[in-house]
């Protein structure tokens, strides 16, 4: 269920048909795309990029070299590093345990880890509020301890992680369902252990979509503003991520520095399209692959 | 007689590992925090919850939210079914660059694409400074003729339509994009455009091409053949990206925030409204208010899955 980030498949030509296709018909279609693709996705970037430099290049570089930007960008390159190796720990664990078994109670533990992208961004701060604020659960314990969680650094990685949890797990499981178990089974037959099976077998055929995984939720990790934007409460300097510190500065008529970072965001975005093109292409390629041993076996 | 067991047999080993691991870390960072939602709501008598979550204030923000995500909907099937059609049947300079660009607001932050998007459209933006001089032009009649009504019902008042029936327009309304209830729209058609786009793709790619050359050769001209034969195939599956580029609108807040202006009554989305009430540390407020927008993004989400499963059975049938 929920809003995945679908896969573009790969597209060979059903371009042949294109030829019955008068050209009246054709490129009026075409120029549509085209003028609707460049008002809403090319002319955004465009401008976050001019207005970035609109006051040239000297004050672009000094607001990036401003020592909350600076603590902004290493809060987000944190944030990312904390999360990404969690994701990929319980991406593996769960697609292992619903691709390879049958057990009462698989369909409901999808639906599960899909729910995070199921939910609005304010409200996945939200519930972290509810619980380590100070009128929450814990909070007056934690309060007790002198450990802050809400508008510190850890609440921003925990709606992080709540956020970015689907994203590794549902590659990686549809990537493990699509191969099946044969080469797992034949390397058990063959006396590897357990780990030795994974290690050697599972994660080099999975690791494209592993990546995959990895490089949607890294965007996420880093991007994301409306989770994080509740839980944080937008202390300069230290609990500032780089879009929270997009929104103070905006909201500041800092325009000039606004933009500088969020050209750098945009920079990420368009690092993390070509990426996934990339891998789309790599992972087109394996899906073949296994569909190709398959009928090598059943013939 | 055989036992029911919990678990078929495998061979494979790691069950009780990746089972204990999967669902440690899942009650940790979802089931938990989100189950403090149902009990934090629970601490509300029914009646207060049902005042809180109909107030007119919120019921304001329920018009717009929904609203203005469904016209952001409607576009982007519109135009997303386009894009789609020509990235899949036909051959053209610029393709694989606008293939890959469909997935930019996946990839590009929200808050972002909010800045972005109201630096275009504000007054003096690329495209807002345009808007500003054909509302100076009074060349705006006709324009707003079509745009009155859906304003009008927006903002919950039919004045609107009165005036589309009898073709007066009201004189006090200019196009502003930026800090309005379009620019509301605009930051939605923007944030829904892949859902459409990726969902109708595949979809496409599947058409047969003999059903097709079957209807011409019936005798069946082009507009004839689009309607009675390609949009009944298609039309789960836009219907499918239509209502996740819904579900993910009504959610939506950083790409918002900036270019709606945040009016309480005219501008405020519903997310927005629940920032509001925490920042005026009303938790109670927000949280019910929360409850109520997870239920409906449920009752989307269950509708698509529905329209997943019937087209599935149509299909096995």
């Amino acid at each position: 269920m929920a809003q995945a980030v679908p896969r573009r498949r790969a597209t060979t030509p059903g371009g042949a048909r294109a030829r019955n296709t008068p050209a009246w018909v054709r490129w009026p279609l075409i120029g549509v795309s085209f003028g609707f693709v460049g008002l809403f996705l090319v002319m955004p970037m465009a401008a976050v990029f001019a207005e970035a430099f609109r006051k040239g290049v000297g004050v672009y570089m000094d607001s990036l070299r401003d020592p909350d930007a600076l603590s902004a960008i290493w809060l987000t390159v944190l944030t990312a590093a904390i999360t990404l190796p969690l994701n990929i720990v319980f991406g593996l664990s769960s697609a292992w345990l619903i691709a390879r078994f049958r057990f009462a109670g698989r369909g409901l533990l999808i639906t599960l880890i899909d729910l995070p992208f199921a939910v609005s961004p304010v409200i996945s701060g939200l519930i972290f509020v509810l619980m380590f604020g100070l009128q929450g659960w814990i909070g007056p314990w934690l309060k007790g301890h002198d450990i802050q969680i809400i508008f510190a650094v850890p609440g921003v990685i925990l709606a992080t992680l709540f956020v970015t949890f689907p994203f590794v797990a549902r590659e990686v499981l549809s990537l493990m369902q699509e191969q099946g178990d044969d080469q797992e089974q034949a390397a058990l037959m063959l006396g590897a252990s357990g780990w030795k099976t994974f290690w050697r077998v599972t994660l080099p055929n999975v690791k494209w979509a592993v990546l995959y995984g990895v490089i949607l939720c890294n965007a996420r990790a880093m991007g994301e503003f409306g989770a994080v934007s509740v839980v944080s409460g937008h202390v300069r300097g230290r609990t500032n991520t780089m879009p929270l510190q997009v929104e103070i500065l905006y909201n500041e008529y800092n325009f000039v520095a606004a933009f500088a970072v969020a050209s750098l965001l945009t920079l990420l975005a368009l690092v993390t399209l070509v990426v996934k093109g990339v891998l789309e292409w790599r992972l087109a390629g394996e899906a073949q692959d296994a569909e190709e041993s398959t009928k090598g076996i059943t013939a | 007689m055989k036992k029911i067991r919990f678990k078929q047999h495998s061979v494979m080993p790691g069950f009780g590992l990746t089972m204990g691991y999967t669902l440690f870390y899942l009650s940790l960072i979802v089931l938990i925090p989100l189950s403090a939602l149902v009990f934090k709501t629970a601490t509300l008598t029914w009646a207060r919850f049902w005042e809180v979550t109909t107030s007119e204030r919120v019921m304001a923000s329920y018009r717009l939210t929904f609203g203005t995500a469904l016209l952001g909907a409607v576009v982007n099937a519109f135009f997303g079914f386009i894009v789609a059609w020509c990235l899949v049947r036909y051959r053209f300079p610029g393709r694989r660059i606008m293939d890959a660009l469909v997935d930019l607001p996946f990839a590009l932050p929200t808050a972002v694409s909010g800045i972005a998007l109201t630096a275009i459209y504000a007054p003096n933006g690329w495209v807002g400074e345009h808007l500003e001089k054909w509302n100076a032009s009074g060349l705006r009649g006709s324009l707003e003729a079509w745009y009155a009504p859906v304003a009008g019902w927006v903002r919950g008042d039919n004045t609107g339509w009165s005036s589309y029936a009898t073709g007066l327009v009201p004189p006090d309304l200019e196009i502003k994009a930026a800090y309005s209830q379009l620019g509301i729209i605009i930051a939605m058609t923007f944030i829904g455009l892949p859902f459409v786009v990726r969902t109708l793709q595949p979809a496409i790619q599947e058409l047969e091409a003999e059903l097709e050359d079957a209807a011409a050769s019936l005798g069946a001209d082009r507009w004839q053949t689009f309607r009675r034969v390609i949009m009944p195939v298609l039309f789960p599956a836009l219907l499918t990206g239509f209502g996740l580029s819904f579900a993910r609108a009504v959610g939506e807040y950083g790409s918002i925030v900036f270019i709606s202006g945040n009016m309480p009554m005219k501008t405020e989305v519903t997310p927005l409204l629940i920032v509001a009430k925490l920042e005026e540390y009303d938790y109670a407020g927000a949280t019910a208010i929360a409850v109520v927008m997870l239920v409906a993004s449920f009752v989307i989400l269950f509708a698509i899955n529905l329209i997943q499963w019937w087209t599935g059975a149509h299909k096995r049938a």
